[in-house]
């Protein structure tokens, strides 16, 4: 599904510079570790291999295998195979987006108040529900959440504001 | 062997409490809503689920997670033939044949061939496992910390040769994994590393936020991508037509014992699910005088792959329960689990933890029961879950993996970490790098550099100390062959062709 979507017409990033990138990303957090091992020490200490040992060279072969993957992707043949259509790329952002600050608002308030607002965003903007079902849903999920993991498991998940005015 | 039998009977009087027995059915039933549901999957939805057992004993906490892992498995069928949409990586294979009876109105014959075989080749590798797993066991009793790390190293070498992904993409990835595993406190010399000062990364990374994280939201992403339409078939499933198919499935057998001897084998080398279900189709597909029919709706095609992909599924765990080397990302969620209920994995499992092993085991076969009745019977419940739109399900499902990640150690922070392992989940799929080795070096990674560094501290830093005798030896070269597998396949083929160049006349 993915190989026909990319390859059927529309512009995007190249596969290619992806691909690039990808591996790139990878050797820089390589070489962050091989940075924070030789700063605990990779050699021999006095009881045996020291903290840095075994991170280094696991970091050191993250490096190698990257340069190769990188060296692979130059000396292949040049295509025309795109990452993703903008488009597409752009369905992707839309999620991410309030997603991240989803995330962001859970510690201040409360992963229900926020799933709440989460759920209601998708419907109404990408299911264009009316507001009646929107409202159940984005209501009914989080209050089922909390009778479920906080009253029957008895896991506490982080609370807001709301749920202290309400007395939990 | 005797103990054993009585040990399964026992196991199997722990499963049948009423309390556990619920639990299993409300784990196959949560199991296959994972499974059909695109962006939950198996290691994520057992990963999610986990904070659920917190309060529960370790053994009913298993039966649950396990029972699951089955649902998920049976799941990935349902989408696959009436959707077309494979709800699992491993169900792949199946939509080659399923789909294509589903159009030609025979839904309820190729869901019935599945489930079945989904069955059998679960069945099998549960007695795989009750037959080999405590010998197994038994026999790592003796080993020492060289022993222990060949074990890892045949496990990841195993990786970089069976996968079909670049190898120097799979090494990358699962490097990375042990690197992402190594953050934090050292366990030998209680020093940090890695951390750069940052108070969060003084745990490191748990891999429980990386599956949720990589499997989970990175899935959804490219679900997101793609644009999702579920434009199904309908199901009838009746008692006629299952008696129907069932009658004809028996003449397969052959099909069925070659699927399970394939499943098993890959399931335990960790391989996996997926591999082995396109392995088991592929050679269904030449050896079968059908062959050529494979891809127009042959039940061949059903049967074979969902026999190998349950029976690798369920055989993964054989090395998880005696070793505490975990065969699939989903075996290393349990094997994680087994650690948060306060359970040292490994071979000892079995002489300390008699109750827990073979309730587990137990459960395996009352699992796959119940799992088949189930799914057999609530198929229309089951695919009507893929007909609500994904505008409802994705924040849904954001929301539980979400929770999921919050409840591993109670920290907002680690929601942050979430979302981050998805982007990366989203680019490395997209761009061939495997997410399994990654998340399977990010779970080991202490245990494999303690093997190490004991192994080396003990013969002061020689080498030799992994082929100082003849245990230790085996395995490591059985690693090195698996590195270099598709090195070694290569020149084989090449040789063969040599041979049958110099023999056959040219032309």
């Amino acid at each position: 599904m993915n190989q026909a979507a990319s390859e059927s017409g529309g512009t995007g990033p190249s596969h290619r510079q992806v691909e690039i990138g990808v591996a790139g990303a990878m050797a820089i957090l390589a070489v962050i570790g091989i940075y924070g091992s030789i700063q605990v020490g990779i050699g021999w200490g006095a009881d045996g291999p020291r903290a840095g040992f075994f991170p280094f060279y696991v970091s050191l072969i993250v490096l190698i295998s990257c340069a190769i993957n990188i060296i692979t992707v130059l000396m292949a043949r040049e295509t025309r195979k795109i990452f993703a259509e903008w488009s597409q790329l752009r369905q992707v952002l839309s999620v991410l987006v309030p997603t991240a600050i989803y995330v962001a608002l859970v510690p201040y308030t409360g992963i229900y108040v926020a799933s709440a607002l989460l759920i209601a965003f998708f419907m109404r903007w990408f299911g264009r529900y009316g507001w009646l079902a929107t409202v159940a849903v984005a209501v009914f999920v989080p209050v089922a959440t909390f009778i479920t993991f906080e009253m029957w498991f008895l896991v506490p998940l982080p609370k807001g504001p709301l749920e202290t005015y309400l007395g939990y | 062997m005797l103990a054993d039998f009585g040990n399964l009977f026992h196991g199997f009087a722990v499963v049948a409490q009423p309390f556990n027995l619920v639990l299993m059915v409300i784990g196959i039933v949560l199991g296959v809503i994972v499974g059909v549901l695109p962006g939950l999957g198996g290691a994520n939805g057992v990963a999610i689920l986990l904070p659920l057992t917190f309060s529960m004993s370790p053994t009913s906490a298993i039966i649950m997670l396990s029972c699951i892992y089955w649902g998920a498995l049976f799941g990935g069928a349902i989408t696959s033939i009436l959707f077309n949409i494979p709800g699992e990586p491993w169900s792949v294979a199946t939509t080659f044949d399923g789909y294509p009876m589903a159009q030609k109105g025979q839904a309820g014959q190729a869901l019935t061939a599945a489930f079945t075989s989904s069955f059998v080749g679960a069945l099998f590798a549960v007695l795989v496992i009750t037959l080999i797993a405590p010998l197994v066991a038994n026999f790592a009793l003796k080993f020492g910390p060289p022993e222990i790390f060949s074990v890892y190293f045949l496990a990841f070498c195993s990786f970089v040769g069976l996968s079909k992904e670049p190898p120097f993409k799979t090494i990358a990835s699962m490097m990375l994994g042990f690197g992402l595993g190594a953050v934090g406190l050292d366990q030998m010399t209680g020093q940090l590393r890695l951390t750069f000062g940052a108070e969060q990364l003084l745990n490191g990374f748990d891999f429980l936020i990386a599956v949720i994280g990589l499997f989970g939201i990175g899935e959804i992403l490219l679900t997101m991508e793609e644009g999702l339409s579920f434009r199904g078939k309908t199901a009838k499933l009746n008692m006629k037509v299952v008696l129907e198919t069932w009658a004809r499935l028996p003449r397969y057998w052959l099909i069925y014992l070659r699927s399970c001897l394939i499943g098993c084998w890959m399931g335990i080398s960790p391989a996996g699910a997926t591999p082995a279900s396109f392995m088991s189709y592929g050679i269904a597909k030449r050896i079968s005088k059908n062959g050529h029919k494979f891809g127009t709706g042959e039940i061949e095609g059903v049967v074979a792959p969902e026999t190998a992909a349950h029976a690798a599924g369920t055989s993964a765990l054989l090395p998880m329960i005696s070793l505490g080397v975990p065969g699939s990302p989903t075996a290393a969620v349990l094997l994680g689990g087994l650690l948060i209920w306060g359970l040292q994995p490994g071979p000892l499992l079995f002489t300390e933890q008699k109750d827990f092993v073979w309730g587990l085991i137990a459960s395996m076969y009352m699992g796959n029961i119940v799992g088949l009745l189930i799914v057999l019977t609530c198929v229309p419940f089951f695919a009507s879950i893929l007909r609500i739109p994904f505008s409802v399900i994705a924040p849904i499902i954001m929301v539980f993996c979400a929770i999921g990640a919050y409840t591993v150690h109670n920290n907002t922070f680690d929601v942050v970490m979430m979302l981050v392992f998805g982007v990366m989940g989203y680019f490395m799929k997209k761009t061939n790098y495997p997410l399994a080795p990654m998340v399977l070096a990010i779970v080991l990674g202490d245990k494999a550099e303690e093997g190490f560094r004991q192994s080396l501290l003990s013969s002061q830093g020689n080498l030799g100390v992994f082929f100082s005798n003849g245990l230790v030896s085996t395995i490591m070269t059985l690693g090195l062959i698996a590195l270099f597998w598709p090195v070694i396949q290569t020149l084989l083929v090449r040789a063969r062709d040599l041979i049958n160049g110099t023999l056959r006349p040219a032309g």
